[in-house]
């Protein structure tokens, strides 16, 4: 007598293995994040003292590049994000045309020019812009540069996002706003974009979580200082740099601070995708 | 009775394609009429001419003309013609972030009326039009998602009224409610013609029976018969309206 399994036994015995992969996927796909979160941590924790925060990065201290990365951060997104949100309600709403179709494409292929790039690209626009006299040439290395870098790796990501969050709104709703005799840009305005305003939140944040942790294009606009903030056309110190700098510095001092501006970093953008789910929470409880 | 809307040759091409042709009809005021007729007929493209709606979609064109008490739709302002001739959809479709109060005053407040007194009133009004007052007097700042099938289609029966239109147009208003919902919609749009004049779109023969004085049986983009709803019902003069009516295609 041969054993067989009869249909129903081996469809339960093929969804079981298709559960345990899918799992074990989730666990590999996981173990670098607890793996940098547990090694930060650890290495991390041992450098943060009150005065890791107050004092500056000539002293050993952070507080100067959290102080600039809060600021490159602030600045970017009051550009980003009114001129990218702005971009992706066009996109939606109106890039129905070979315009729309063109602007998208550019947007598209500015999310993935390399970020090295558009720091060359920032640097050398206010380079030449200096040199015609248009600005003051002190700008080259300066807050201002490093977020023109960021806004230009920021503004075609939440165009994008914010597209995608309006398309999700279905037709029905902005037709039966049209259909009540509001005009156009007030239905989009006041209805479909509040209708679609956590995924476009979201976006934003990730946005900002994303040009928060650039190293590359600071490292040729901002330059990095040693000191406090000194203003819009002064360098600029950022904990990316920091990092970049400390770790490659000469004595196990600097490196063990990496560890702890890393901790902090890392503490900073995980900060901001929790108040993302937060935001979408509360607001998906009061429906 | 004098007739509130008249179409006048209209035809609505979207692309290329033809969707109706040469629709020459009369909707009379305070009264129920009603467009039948089997799926992609033309139906919902003539309604959707009615009050520029069809303008929403891209290339489309239309052709003749759309009177409303003798003036021509097409020469006013698009959002003037939709805050006379309101128009209710197939799916009900509260605007989601909005409370019950916010979504009916929704049409008014977002056409610039800011005062309570009158938007309180026009509320209360709306959602009594709509026969829905009773249900959500208690809970007018939850969300209006959080209704039933039947009391969103209501609610936005109500969101469509507050905006006071002369005409109310309702694109198979019942297609996604059970009996119970659709034979208050019915009522309700019973009540409505007082005050209104109503063009409905459906596919169901029985309701157009029910509610509507006029009917218009269209078929492949073309008008081929309207009248009383008992005569083209009970007596049809064209073929096509007999073996459609009877069941024998659609």
């Amino acid at each position: 007598m041969t054993f067989r399994f009869d249909r129903d036994t081996r469809r339960r015995w093929k969804d079981l293995a298709m559960n345990v992969a899918a799992f074990l996927c989730v666990v590999l796909a996981l173990i670098p994040l607890g793996s940098l979160l547990f090694e930060a941590s650890v290495r991390g924790l041992r450098s943060i003292t009150p005065s890791f925060f107050t004092l500056t990065t000539a002293n050993g201290g952070i507080g100067n590049a959290i102080q600039g990365t809060l600021i490159l951060i602030a600045l970017t997104a009051v550009i980003a994000l009114p001129v990218g949100i702005l971009t992706g309600i066009y996109l939606a709403e109106y890039g129905k045309n070979p315009v729309g179709a063109a602007i998208r494409f550019f947007v598209d292929v500015m999310t993935q020019i390399p970020s090295i790039v558009v720091g060359i690209f920032a640097f050398s626009l206010i380079l030449e812009l200096g040199a015609t006299g248009i600005v003051s040439q002190r700008l080259v290395f300066s807050t201002t540069t490093g977020v023109i870098a960021l806004s230009t790796i920021m503004i075609p990501f939440v165009a994008r996002t914010s597209e995608e969050a309006l398309r999700l709104v279905p037709i029905a709703t902005r037709e039966s706003a049209l259909a009540l005799g509001i005009p156009r840009y007030r239905a989009i305005l006041r209805v479909v974009l509040p209708s679609s305003s956590s995924a476009v939140i979201t976006g934003a944040l990730l946005g900002i979580a994303r040009v928060g942790g650039e190293t590359a294009p600071l490292l040729m606009t901002c330059l990095g200082s040693p000191f406090w903030w000194q203003g819009l056309d002064q360098p600029c110190e950022s904990l990316p740099h920091t990092i970049y700098v400390f770790a490659l510095g000469p004595d196990s001092a600097l490196n063990q601070a990496a560890w702890g501006a890393s901790l902090i970093l890392v503490l900073m953008m995980l900060g901001i995708a929790i108040v993302s789910r937060v935001v979408i929470r509360l607001r998906s409880v009061s429906r | 009775m004098a007739a509130k809307i008249h179409t006048d040759k209209v035809s609505a091409w979207y692309g290329p394609k033809r969707a109706i042709e040469d629709i020459t009809l009369d909707f009379e005021e305070h009264a129920v009429s009603a467009i039948i007729g089997p799926s992609g007929c033309g139906k919902s493209t003539l309604i959707r001419c009615l009050n520029r709606m069809h303008e929403t979609i891209p290339k489309t064109r239309v052709e003749g003309k759309v009177l409303l008490s003798g003036e021509d739709i097409y020469g006013l302002p698009a959002v003037t013609v939709r805050r006379r001739i309101g128009m209710v959809f197939q799916k009900a479709n509260p605007f989601p972030t909005m409370s019950i109060y916010e979504n009916v005053a929704a049409g008014l407040r977002l056409n610039g009326e800011r005062n309570r007194d009158r938007l309180d009133t026009a509320v209360l009004e709306s959602l009594k039009q709509a026969a829905l007052w009773d249900e959500v007097k208690d809970s007018l700042e939850k969300s209006g998602a959080s209704l039933s099938g039947g009391q969103q289609q209501r609610l936005c029966i109500a969101r469509a009224l507050a905006v006071r239109p002369e005409v109310l147009l309702m694109d198979e208003p019942c297609a996604a409610l059970d009996p119970i919902a659709t034979a208050k919609i019915e009522d309700l749009i019973f009540d409505l013609k007082k005050d209104y004049t109503v063009v409905i779109v459906t596919h169901n023969m029985q309701q157009a029976a029910r509610v509507a004085e006029t009917t218009a049986f269209m078929y492949l983009g073309h008008l081929i018969e309207v009248g009383p709803t008992r005569e083209l019902f009970e007596r049809p003069k064209e073929t096509l309206t007999e073996s459609y009516i009877t069941g024998r295609f659609g």
